[in-house]
């Protein structure tokens, strides 16, 4: 990576280019920041792994990140696996491209549950993720950690923001708790179904009537996309839903059919959130959620790895000194006060 | 980890190499040209799968700048590049090359099958490693987390 | 040379009842076998003792569903087709090696291509870069496939081309080129792959998406039924689906159920199913574990008899009858001791023989390490006639049939296979056509193949699977294999060549063939042959051609990584 300051493995290593002066602290953050706010590809890399990684580093780049968020528009992606949600995403990326918007992907995969590693295939999808001038595409593993993994996400979206992104999609796969967190983060979440993918029940079940603002049914060359959207047509008529009802879009991701008008109702619902302010109140909710999910984690890692005070209380309550309740009621009372920095947040 | 009452560690704290030491190694894989052969990469694929590493698979007809962009967005470690089409002399140097030029330090490592007499020239070249279709599971792993520790040097 | 009397043993003291089941297909296999032509050749084994055609029970070789051949006579009439696969460098170095096998008594040519020509790219694209002339001929326009059979009589030889995706355009060129030589394209005789569902599954030399390309195999299948009556359109194989690193089973069940797929689609497109089905062929991998590759073989046409008559209503017998070619594995040759790969090209190429079948080519020992030496390829062709000439395996057609294990594994291969049809018509919703196509979209193929390939390398890792010289046996490796380089030069000529074409053409006319081209790939019921051999005529090239058809049909990007 350009930030080594030291030897390279080759001794013909050339000299870094000029962007990148040699000497530059490869973990000082803000030097990486303002880098990645002119556009340096790299910066951002790094800087989106330390935000994976969590902890401190996460936490000093959340902090220079959060003053320049909330100019991007943040599009969740979602649908069972083999929906075409890659294809269809990459589609998407380009309409919003030629539309002059800077768009940047993140793709979410799931690691695997043994071993801890991850195969992430989602660039394979995305032709325009190879080619210059396409989005930022950033994959990003879920390394089994479900409520670390949406505020990894988060404070992925969130740098993504600030490094002057206005487009951003998440793209997850399944229709699981994760995804529903990760979608509840994003202001517009597209739900993909492909043809043939059943019934209202199912639907219901997985919550994506509540969990959508446009429904897709990609594949739509294939026999029964008119019954899909006729289905979903009907779910939608049955269920209720504020001032805005999900409109579901016919795509065929292969070739790039109904991208455009899904890119066309992406842009509608935004424009409907800011014209019933309720932009003000999603981002509100947003960020409350996001400081609950935090505390959450917080309060998990306490317990899992209790450390300082919480150490101590947990002593006395093992010898019997304290009661249980006791103990809790106090260490409560003292986080209430705490001052938290330095706390574990990300995975 | 920390607890949360563990102080206010600086970010200048926690030096690049440490990462790696909680995060697994991120490795892109992927093929150059128009060789189709991909059973090599999807086995590679899987074995640093399972030795707990991530791979960006971004899989066939790749160009250098197709991979570079990957290895800048996905910050990744190592470039492994899959050659079954005897153009190792010609697609692994200029995959050296290409990451010289842009100014990274990300190791090389070709899988497949090179004869003897080609080893030593593609070292001069600067390729990391060679992986034949002996190389275990193991070996394969152990090379690429090798190679994850030279780009941090 | 000694025909005994009683070909069948057993079969003149049988007790059997001259009206039973048994006697009748005794019969009828006999005046098959009588009506068949015989080769020279001493029927005895080398201490001389006269061997009878056929052993065992019914139903024999030449009857349904086949299992154990498709001819009574099997090797007694004629040997397997010994074929090498040739190309590389430009067109006319391919040429000059044709007409000496030609002088050499060859009536067979067989063409490999560059990897930019299978690919659909001209020499001169950013791609093709190091690999032009490299693993095959180069061909760009018309003129390099004149040069490809320059001074060669197409009316008497057959030539087999190995392509997939562009293959419509370099059939319009072989057409093209007869025509220009004289030969009618009736009169033209040969075999081109053009099996694309594999291309998804396995080999990935893929141009556009499946749908578009499966209606170009239509196409070619129409055309030649029409146009071509000498013409196979499609070789269908299992091949590469194998060297990606399926199993037996996978190999026979992806293989047979592309077959299938084609037949849907060609009948579809309203041909009826014996007007092309006899003139579809097969082509398979031999590989290292013996029986289970003649199990296969021998399941495969069994399988395909039956699928042909029950499910496809196809009443000719040569409709029935599965063909096939062999090669043996070139994924089981060793880098390591390259030497023993010798040992493991003749015991898979005695499979394929003893499995039946019609034709075969051997790899070369230096596979492994790079193209074949002129003397490894020698090599090669010597076990071929070794196992002809010497061992006594073809005196006697299917020699393992009623072998238990044999007639298990035969058994089992079908079984297997059955699964996997099952699998895809249920996911096709009663088509295989429609089956093959989702099991392309959702990674189906490419995951099973993947995790075979995964499951064997792990064997090999933890040494439960011996592979001598890799991980057992080390000891010996003197690593002197010589090495065939090829020279840069062929390059530099190529894309000279292809220059001057484009300079010395009509420009116009080349852009209105293309236009109209894109204009009938718009309308999914042309034949789009035609339109393709008009844009060859005024020497569009290649790349240009498949340009114009991926304006319309899209260019395909694989959708499941594992």
């Amino acid at each position: 990576m350009t930030v080594e300051p030291t030897g390279a493995p080759a001794p013909e290593h050339p000299a870094p280019p000029p962007s990148n002066p040699a000497g530059s602290p490869p973990d000082d953050v803000a030097a990486l920041f303002a880098r990645t706010r002119n556009g340096d590809r790299r910066a951002l890399g790094r800087l989106l792994t330390y935000t994976e990684g969590g902890g401190p580093l996460a936490d000093a780049v959340a902090a220079s990140a959060w003053p320049l968020t909330g100019g991007a528009h943040v599009v969740g992606v979602t649908g069972a696996p083999g929906v075409g949600k890659s294809t269809l995403t990459d589609r998407l990326a380009q309409v919003a491209i030629d539309d002059g918007r800077r768009v940047a992907i993140l793709a979410v995969d799931p690691s695997s549950p043994l071993t801890g590693g991850a195969i992430l295939g989602d660039r394979v999808r995305m032709g325009s993720a190879a080619a210059a001038g396409g989005p930022f595409v950033r994959s990003m593993a879920s390394r089994g950690q479900s409520g670390g993994l949406a505020l990894a996400a988060l404070g992925a979206v969130r740098l993504l923001d600030a490094a002057g992104h206005d487009q951003i999609f998440v793209e997850t796969v399944g229709i699981g708790q994760v995804e529903v967190d990760i979608a509840r983060t994003a202001d517009t979440t597209i739900v993909a179904v492909s043809p043939g993918w059943g019934d209202a029940v199912q639907a219901n079940k997985a919550g994506l009537l509540e969990m959508a603002d446009i429904f897709v049914v990609n594949k739509a060359d294939r026999a029964g996309a008119a019954d899909a959207r006729r289905d979903l047509e009907h779910m939608l008529d049955l269920g209720h839903h504020g001032d805005w009802r999900p409109p579901v879009v016919l795509a065929v991701a292969t070739t790039g059919d109904g991208a455009d008008e899904l890119f066309k109702h992406v842009g509608e619902h935004r424009r409907h959130l800011r014209d019933h302010r309720s932009e003000g109140d999603r981002r509100a909710r947003q960020v409350a959620e996001e400081m609950r999910r935090r505390l959450h984690r917080w309060v998990d890692v306490l317990v899992a790895q209790p450390s300082g005070r919480a150490a101590e209380l947990f002593t006395e309550v093992a010898a019997g000194r304290l009661a249980p309740s006791l103990a809790a009621r106090r260490l409560a009372g003292e986080l209430g006060r705490a001052d938290g920095a330095g706390a574990e947040t990300g995975g | 980890m920390t607890g949360p009452a563990a102080g206010t560690a600086g970010p200048q704290a926690e030096r690049h190499h440490d990462r790696h030491r909680r995060q697994p190694v991120r490795v892109v894989l992927a093929k150059l040209g128009l060789d189709g052969h991909d059973r090599g990469l999807k086995v590679v694929a899987r074995m640093l799968r399972d030795a707990g590493l991530e791979v960006i698979y971004l899989g066939l007809r790749q160009t250098t700048e197709s991979i570079l962009l990957a290895v800048e967005q996905e910050d990744a470690d190592v470039i492994g590049l899959s050659i079954h089409n005897g153009g190792h002399l010609t697609l692994a140097p200029r995959m050296v090359d290409a990451v010289r030029a842009a100014g990274l330090v990300v190791p090389v490592v070709v899988g497949g099958i090179v004869p003897d007499v080609d080893l030593e020239r593609l070292a001069e070249a600067g390729v990391f490693a060679v992986l034949g279709p002996g190389a275990s599971a193991a070996e394969v792993a152990e090379t690429v987390r090798a190679a994850a520790a030279a780009r941090r040097i | 040379m000694s025909l005994p009397d009683n070909p069948v043993p057993g079969g003149a003291e049988s007790h059997d009842d001259e009206d039973s089941p048994r006697a009748r297909a005794e019969a009828q296999w006999r005046a098959a076998f009588e009506a068949a032509p015989l080769r020279d050749g001493a029927f005895e084994t080398m201490s001389g003792i006269p061997l009878a055609a056929v052993h065992g029970d019914p139903p024999y070789p030449g009857q349904f569903p086949y299992t154990r051949g498709i001819y009574p006579s099997m090797y007694r009439s004629r040997l397997w087709t010994m074929r090498l696969f040739a190309g590389m460098g430009t067109a006319a170095d391919t040429n000059m090696r044709f007409k000496r096998l030609l002088e050499a008594g060859g009536t067979g040519l067989s063409t490999a291509f560059d990897m930019p020509t299978l690919m659909g790219r001209d020499s001169d694209h950013p791609w093709a870069v190091g690999e032009v002339g490299r693993a095959g001929v180069a061909v760009d326009t018309i003129a390099d496939m004149e040069d490809l059979f320059a001074g060669i009589d197409l009316s008497g030889v057959s030539t087999s081309m190995t392509i997939n995706g562009p293959a419509n355009i370099l059939m319009a060129m072989y057409i093209v080129t007869g025509e220009r030589g004289g030969t009618e394209r009736r009169r033209l005789s040969g075999t081109i792959q053009n099996d694309i569902l594999k291309e998804y599954q396995a080999q990935k030399e893929y141009i556009f998406p499946p749908r578009p390309s499966v209606r170009l195999v239509t196409d070619l299948i129409r055309f030649t039924t029409a146009e071509m009556p000498r013409w196979h359109p499609v070789s269908i194989s299992g091949y590469h689906i194998r060297e990606a690193g399926s199993t037996a089973a996978q190999e026979l069940a992806f293989t047979l159920a592309n077959g299938f797929a084609y037949v849907e689609a060609a009948t579809a497109a309203g041909l009826d199913v014996d007007d092309f089905a006899g003139r579809l062929s097969f082509f398979f991998n031999s590989h290292i574990d013996f029986f289970e590759e003649i199990g296969k073989y021998r399941a495969a046409r069994r399988i395909w008899a039956r699928w042909m008559r029950d499910r496809y209503g196809a009443r000719h017998e040569r409709s029935l009858q599965l063909r096939f070619h062999t090669q043996t594995a070139g994924v089981s040759l060793t880098a390591q001791q390259p030497e023993v790969n010798i040992a493991r090209v003749a015991t898979q190429a005695l499979a394929a023989v003893l499995g039946g079948t019609q034709s075969l080519h051997t790899d070369s020992y230096d596979e492994a390490l790079a193209l074949p030496t002129e003397q490894a390829a020698r090599i090669a062709l010597r076990t071929q006639q070794v196992i002809a000439h010497e061992t006594g395996a073809p005196s006697v057609a299917d020699p393992l049939g009623g072998s238990a294990y044999v007639e298990w594994m035969t058994d089992e291969m079908e079984r297997r296979a059955t699964e996997v049809f099952d699998h895809l018509d249920k996911l096709g919703e009663g088509s295989i056509l429609e089956g093959v196509y989702e099991g392309i979209a959702n990674g189906y193929f490419t995951g099973e193949i993947a995790d075979s390939a995964y499951r064997f390398e792990r064997e090999v890792n933890a040494g439960r699977r011996i592979i001598v010289g890799v991980n057992a046996y080390t000891e010996g490796d003197d690593g002197d294999t010589p090495i065939l380089y090829i020279d840069d030069d062929v390059e530099a000529q190529q894309l000279r060549r292809l220059a001057e074409v484009r300079r010395q053409r009509d420009a116009a006319a080349v852009t209105a063939a293309l236009d109209t081209l894109a204009a009938e790939a718009a309308d999914p019921t042309v034949n789009l042959m035609p339109p393709i051999i008009d844009c060859v005529r005024v020497e569009a090239t290649e790349g240009e051609i498949v340009g114009a058809l991926e304006g319309v049909f899209g260019t395909y990007t694989e959708p499941a990584v594992v």
